[in-house]
């Protein structure tokens, strides 16, 4: 951690106050009917996406899952035109034809949000096979939760990715909860991580709420996978904090239990902490990255409610090239 | 008689089925814990237990796949698909295993498997969660396809489902789970294969099932009151085709127009288009019309998704067209 330059540092705090907010506010704005379609928040799994991420350059690619918001800010992407996305306008990164669950930006190497729960493992492993048949040392993530797991293609594509040592990393993001099922009734080994074995390659364990240990092992999954190593399986160990989609009753828990992690293991809250105590940022820096987000967050609403709906004509758009 | 949902009456199906023959159990992501995203399984788990109501890691190869083995080994699966769009994760287990394993096996198993499909556009769920695919299994010998567009036929399709030999596909329209209608207690079986006349009339026949059947009543009505009397066939299978029924009405209107969500191109629109071309040219008075959605994907945007649905209007007008 030591090692940690001050830009990074900054990025944790930006990227991760810029997820919450962004969030919230899709939250605030789905609740008041203005956004068609189904949202999944990344609330309190912001520090997965970012310390990962971190270790990213544009010319990396991600895949990621229904719910991406997060992952796609972590990679770069402007939340200006995903806000745009998100309400379904023709200024959004997908001119409004995907949504919340269809999130792209190729520009920053994210590739896709997925309606399709474990359909991203194959994509990364594809686009990582592109890597090595070019000569090129970008690397892949797959970003995916606990429910997912147990897709078989998660054995399929982590077969094939160790066996051609491919640049693919596979980030389970450990959530707990598929919906309303909890991770263990569906799952009979406690650590997804143990896997690994099977396939050959590394399994590593990190707490998904400190954005410290994820960056540290993601970089070493980074470092490993760029110079030829091959893949390797990280699990992130969290929790959804909100429900499964924005409006989900939520009568498979109490509301002491998300609670709970809320007060006692919210990453940003452990991030100020630790940033703090270490001198890593000071909270003056850190409240003026918080009024820089809330006032990028508003500009994008303002951009996204603004902005036109798709004409017509763009039905038939896109369809072939 | 009394009313109940769409939902509902696929429940009471679920439960006289269940209680009857206990072969019959069901399988299925979120079931069990949350009652079906549809509320369409609630309080099964509380009559029946986890044991014969089950939920399922998020593995639909294996779902369906194991619906096949125990159907093949003595039991009577139920399998929910969650969407009928993750049908797409299962096709091998539907197309190879499912359809197929009477017939190349010689008929030494049955098949009695029913997987509940629900399908079709609903508040802008986009590209991968909207689909109606029907049409792809009327193209595998070996399924049978049923597809109601009431809580009666809900019912009565479901228990039909669930007491045939055979594999049969159950797609219900996410839009249909709340609507409300009269469903017989008890006892009330819809036979596979046979449509239903909904209205008769004289001047043309519309054929369609699932939602679009109620647009269809809908532009029905409209029509009377501007002296087009339609006959209205609904469908309810669509594999095997109930043929007689369209061509009986055919005979007396010649003109016939079909309705359905699902893509035009290649659609049930298509099959039952070329069966007619072949079987009832002579008797035709005008081109056949079909009624789908147009070749894109289903589009997010509500500003774009509204023009992939066909509204009444649509049907109305497109009959006048051809009763000109
Ligand atoms: C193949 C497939 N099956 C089922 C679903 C419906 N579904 C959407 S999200 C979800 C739960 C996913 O759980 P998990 O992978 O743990 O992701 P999380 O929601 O926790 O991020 C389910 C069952 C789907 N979208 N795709
Ligand atoms: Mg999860």
């Amino acid at each position: 951690m030591d090692k940690l330059n001050s830009k990074v540092v900054k990025y944790f705090y930006t990227t991760m106050v810029r997820i919450r907010k962004f969030e919230e506010t899709i939250n605030e704005y789905f609740l008041k009917g203005e956004i068609p379609g189904f949202v999944h928040l990344y609330i309190g799994e912001e520090a997965i996406g970012t310390g990962v991420c971190a270790n990213l350059l544009d010319t990396d690619f991600i895949t990621s899952t229904h719910r991406g918001h997060g992952h796609t800010i972590a990679k770069g992407a402007k939340v200006k035109y995903m806000m745009a996305e998100i309400f379904g306008k023709k200024t959004g990164y997908c001119k409004g034809k995907g949504g919340s669950m269809h999130i792209a930006d190729f520009s920053v190497g994210m590739l896709g949000a997925n309606g399709v729960v474990g359909g991203g493992y194959t994509l990364a492993t594809g686009a990582a096979l592109a890597s090595k048949l070019q000569n090129k040392d970008n690397v892949s993530v797959c970003f995916f939760s606990d429910g997912a797991s147990n897709r078989g293609t998660f054995h399929e594509a982590i077969n094939m990715a160790a066996a051609w040592k491919l640049p693919a990393i596979f980030v389970c993001e450990n959530n707990q909860w598929a919906s309303t099922t909890p991770y263990r009734t569906t799952t009979a080994i406690e650590n997804i991580a143990d896997r690994a074995i099977g396939y050959g390659i590394p399994g590593v364990i990190v707490d998904g709420n400190d954005v410290f240990e994820v960056y540290k092992e993601a970089e070493k999954a980074v470092d490993r996978a760029r110079s030829g190593g091959g893949p390797t399986l990280i699990e992130a160990k969290t929790y959804r904090i909100k429900g499964h989609f924005v409006g989900d009753p939520e009568m498979y828990r109490t509301k002491e239990e998300v609670k709970k992690v809320m007060e006692e293991n919210d990453p940003i809250v452990r991030f100020k902490e630790k940033a703090t105590e270490k001198g890593l940022m000071t909270e003056k820096e850190m409240q003026e990255i918080d009024k820089k987000i809330e006032k990028e967050i508003s500009e994008a609403l303002k951009f996204a409610s603004e902005s036109p709906s798709p004409e017509p004509e763009e039905l038939y758009q896109d369809l072939y090239v | 008689m009394r009313e109940i949902t769409f939902s509902e009456a696929t429940l009471e199906a679920m439960k006289e089925e269940m209680e009857r023959d206990e072969k019959i159990f069901i399988m299925g992501e979120d079931i069990a814990r949350q009652g079906g995203i549809f509320g369409q399984f609630r309080g099964l788990p509380q009559l029946f237990g986890t044991e014969r109501v089950r939920d399922t890691p998020i593995t639909e190869t294996a779902i369906v796949g194991a619906g096949v083995g125990a159907a093949m080994a003595g039991m009577r699966p139920v399998v929910d698909m969650h969407f009928a769009d993750f049908l797409g994760v299962a096709m091998d287990e539907v197309f190879n295993q499912m359809a197929k394993i009477r017939y190349m096996f010689g008929g030494q198993t049955t098949m009695p498997l029913v997987l509940r499909a629900p399908d079709g556009i609903i508040r802008s769920a986009a590209a991968q969660h909207s689909q109606s695919i029907e049409a792809w299994f009327l193209h595998i010998p070996g399924l049978k396809v049923v597809i109601p567009s009431n809580p009666a036929d809900a019912k009565g399709l479901l228990k039909s489902a669930i007491r045939d030999d055979n594999p049969v596909l159950y797609f219900e329209h996410k839009a249909l789970f709340p609507m409300k209608g009269e469903v017989p207690e008890g006892e009330h079986l819809v036979p596979i294969g046979k449509a239903d006349v909904v209205k008769e009339g004289t001047d043309l026949t519309i054929v369609s099932y699932s939602l679009m059947m109620n647009r269809v009543k809908e532009a029905g009505k409209i029509l009377e009151g501007k002296g087009i009397k339609a006959e209205l066939i609904d469908l309810r299978t669509i594999s095997p085709l109930d043929k007689e029924t369209v061509f009986e009405s055919l005979a007396k209107t010649k003109k016939l127009m079909i309705v359905h969500e699902a893509v035009k191109t290649g659609g049930v629109g298509a099959e039952i288009a070329a069966m007619a071309a072949e079987e009832m040219l002579d008797y035709l008075d005008a081109p056949i019309k079909r009624l789908g959605a147009p070749f894109v994907p289903v589009p997010f945007s509500p500003a774009l998704e509204k023009f992939v649905k066909i509204q009444t209007d649509d049907i109305v007008q497109a009959a006048e067209e051809l009763c000109r």
